[in-house]
């Protein structure tokens, strides 16, 4: 499952990830991750198991965590099934079913490609 | 022998004319049975099968249209509207529609709005693809329009807002459209480019290509043995016309184009819809499609005409000339299986124009032909079979940076101490210090601020510590705008310059460049 964690101002400097992984032993992968030197956004994929156990760690340290369940949403109106946001994905969210796009939005980790390589503006990403 | 037409063909004439008969079907005869709704219409998706397996002069006994469709970004479209005369009157010679300029240099209130002109207060994210989407869409559009004045037309400059019902015409006229099939895209440069082909990953990161394959109107008329001037099309839900072959129409090399028309007023949102491409700009997607139909076994045949049979180049928009190289030959159904082989690896390959609505072209079409409401056309004349698209004549020569680079450059190898680059630095008045392995190609580039970072952090270090090893450089036999483009997109003053070896021979400066510029002026 994948969360989103944004990293407030003042705690950036501390190893938090590193932290909650000790404590709770998860194997977290960190699929992206943006800080500069006031506040950070990590989206990390963690075991459903782990996942309240990784929740509540974070939220201990003062982290803001949100579930990513649904990463990318698409106006269905908008989208003509091109097929510009198939390629450009670097975790392979979007294939083509019968030349229809559909999307696994599990696999998004909100890198944003999609959306400004979609020509008809029909991608968002959530919380952002 | 006048009532000749008429007698019963005997012997070997009978035979032929049995023969005849069931290869061939005049234009009328299918246009009566389209009339009478028994016309057999399918789409160029289904036609291969059937030719397969009845041959071309069953198809043609069995099949009476084939219908194609296209739905991508045609950039080279745009429509003519008029306003209306105001009180008083005004020759309008600048005009902005919802702030998208429209070309006023036609008579009074005739206006041209292109499809890929920006707006001028939202910039590339809204143009006059999306002022056609927004009219078509029953959307009002707000109008300014400025006029010189003159005796008969005093007014200088009104405001107005207007619907589509509220101009006299809408009259689509599209220099460029539908593409017998177009370049594949990929970039072997290590930046991620952003182009009209879409985004384009860094090292052969992705490929991205356009066009419906198999379903494509020319691709299933090659030879131009229907479509001609005045062929009667479907363009974005309306009733449209081939006006002829279209700009760059190139077919010697199998990249022939339509001009065409149609009242905008009848077309649907569905088929006509605003697009940007990032930092490129606004463009337009249209549907096109035209139903063939089969006239003899060549029409059977081309309508037969699969993606494999139709191939590609991929091209490389990593090099920023008119001459991209091209990568690899490829087919339509290579490039719709999603992945292609490039140098031993594996590429993702996805489209940009809809292979989905170029279906529903297709099948709109052929709901049209089936239900009478769409009769085929003769030709007035045929299209151009014979020319190909030249590059620009170019009289006035630009330089390329081998003519303004400095050939006063000196470069140091890895292992020197920063304080040495230093006096290098003060003594040449250079701000940059290439640096070279001992074959004298390029590994990075000093500047004065790494020199300075590197002393005021007190540690003595080698130029290889500090050096940045992401250099751009530009090459001797580019043209200066190249050059002047790279550092504009990397916000840098200065990069090496080297020949084919990637060896160091020169510099480059925005002081070059400028001073270039001062003497031109």
């Amino acid at each position: 499952m994948k969360l989103m964690l944004h990293v407030a101002p003042g705690i950036v400097r501390y190893p938090v990830v590193a932290s909650v992984i000790l404590e709770t032993g998860a194997l977290v992968n960190i699929e992206r991750a943006s800080i500069d030197a006031v506040s950070g956004e990590i989206v990390l994929e963690v075991p459903a198991e782990k996942c309240q156990e990784v929740i509540e760690a974070f939220q201990k340290r003062g982290v803001k965590v949100m579930l990513l369940e649904i990463p990318v949403v698409r106006d269905e109106n908008e989208c003509v099934h091109c097929g510009a946001c198939v390629s450009i994905c670097p975790t392979g969210t979007f294939r083509f079913e019968d030349w229809r796009v559909v999307a696994d939005s599990g696999k998004c980790i909100q890198c944003g490609a999609c959306v400004v390589g979609c020509p008809q503006r029909a991608l968002k990403l959530v919380l952002k | 022998m006048k009532n000749a037409g008429k007698e019963s063909p005997t012997g070997f004439y009978r035979i032929a004319y049995f023969i005849k008969a069931v290869q061939e079907k005049s234009l009328s005869e299918i246009n009566e049975r389209i009339r009478d709704g028994s016309a057999r219409v399918v789409t160029a998706e289904e036609m291969p099968d059937i030719v397969e397996e009845l041959g071309p002069a069953g198809a043609v006994r069995e099949v009476d249209v084939v219908t194609t469709g296209t739905f991508g970004a045609m950039c080279s479209s745009g429509v003519f509207l008029n306003l209306g005369h105001s009180d008083p009157p005004i020759k309008i010679s600048r005009a902005l529609l919802n702030r998208v300029e429209a070309y006023g240099g036609v008579a009074a209130v005739d206006l041209f709005l292109g499809a890929t002109q920006p707006s001028e207060d939202r910039g590339m994210e809204y143009g006059g693809a999306h002022v056609m989407e927004d009219l078509i869409s029953g959307k009002q559009i707000d109008v300014e329009a400025f006029g010189a004045g003159s005796d008969c037309y005093p007014q200088m400059e009104l405001e107005t807002s207007l619907r589509l019902e509220d101009f006299n015409q809408a009259i689509m006229v599209n220099p460029r459209n539908a593409y017998q099939r177009y370049n594949a895209a990929s970039n072997s440069s290590d930046r991620t480019m952003h182009t009209y082909m879409g985004t384009l990953l860094p090292r052969l990161g992705n490929i991205h290509y356009s066009g419906a394959g198999l379903l494509n109107p020319i691709s299933n008329d090659p030879n131009f043995d229907y479509i001609g001037i005045g062929t009667r099309i479907f363009l974005a839900g309306a009733p449209g016309f081939v006006m002829g072959s279209g700009t760059q129409h190139n077919p010697e090399n199998n990249f022939s184009t339509l001009m065409v028309t149609g009242d905008m007023k009848k077309m649907s949102s569905r088929f006509l819809r605003a697009a940007t491409f990032h930092k490129y700009g606004p463009s337009l997607y249209l549907g096109i499609g035209i139903p063939i139909p089969v006239l003899n076994e060549r029409l059977a045949k081309s309508t037969a005409v699969r993606d494999r049979d139709i191939s590609v180049p991929i091209v490389d928009y990593g090099v920023a000339r008119r001459d991209r190289p091209a990568l690899k030959m490829v087919s339509y159904e290579d490039l719709k299986s999603g992945v292609i082989d490039l140098y031993g690896k594996e590429v993702s390959a996805s489209s940009l124009s809809s292979f989905l609505m170029a279906r529903e072209v297709a099948s709109a079409l052929k709901e049209q032909v089936e239900k009478g409401e769409f009769l085929l056309s003769a030709a007035v004349e045929p299209l151009h079979r014979l020319g190909s698209s030249r590059p620009m004549k170019q009289t006035k020569e630009s330089p390329n940076v081998v003519d303004v680079m400095s050939r006063d450059v000196v470069s140091v190898g890895e292992d020197i101490e920063v304080e040495e680059a230093a006096k290098l630095i003060v003594s040449g008045h250079f701000d940059h210090l290439p640096v070279v392995s001992r074959e004298g190609k390029l590994m990075g580039i000093i500047t004065t601020w790494d020199i300075s970072k590197a002393v005021a952090g007190g540690k003595p270090s080698r130029i290889g510590d500090i050096m940045t090893r992401r250099v751009y450089s530009a090459r001797a036999d580019e043209p200066i705008e190249l050059a002047a483009r790279t550092f504009e997109t990397h916000s840098i003053s200065a990069m090496p310059v080297v020949d084919r070896e990637n060896k160091v021979i020169g510099m480059i400066t925005s002081n070059h460049l400028s001073s270039l510029l001062a003497r031109r002026r």
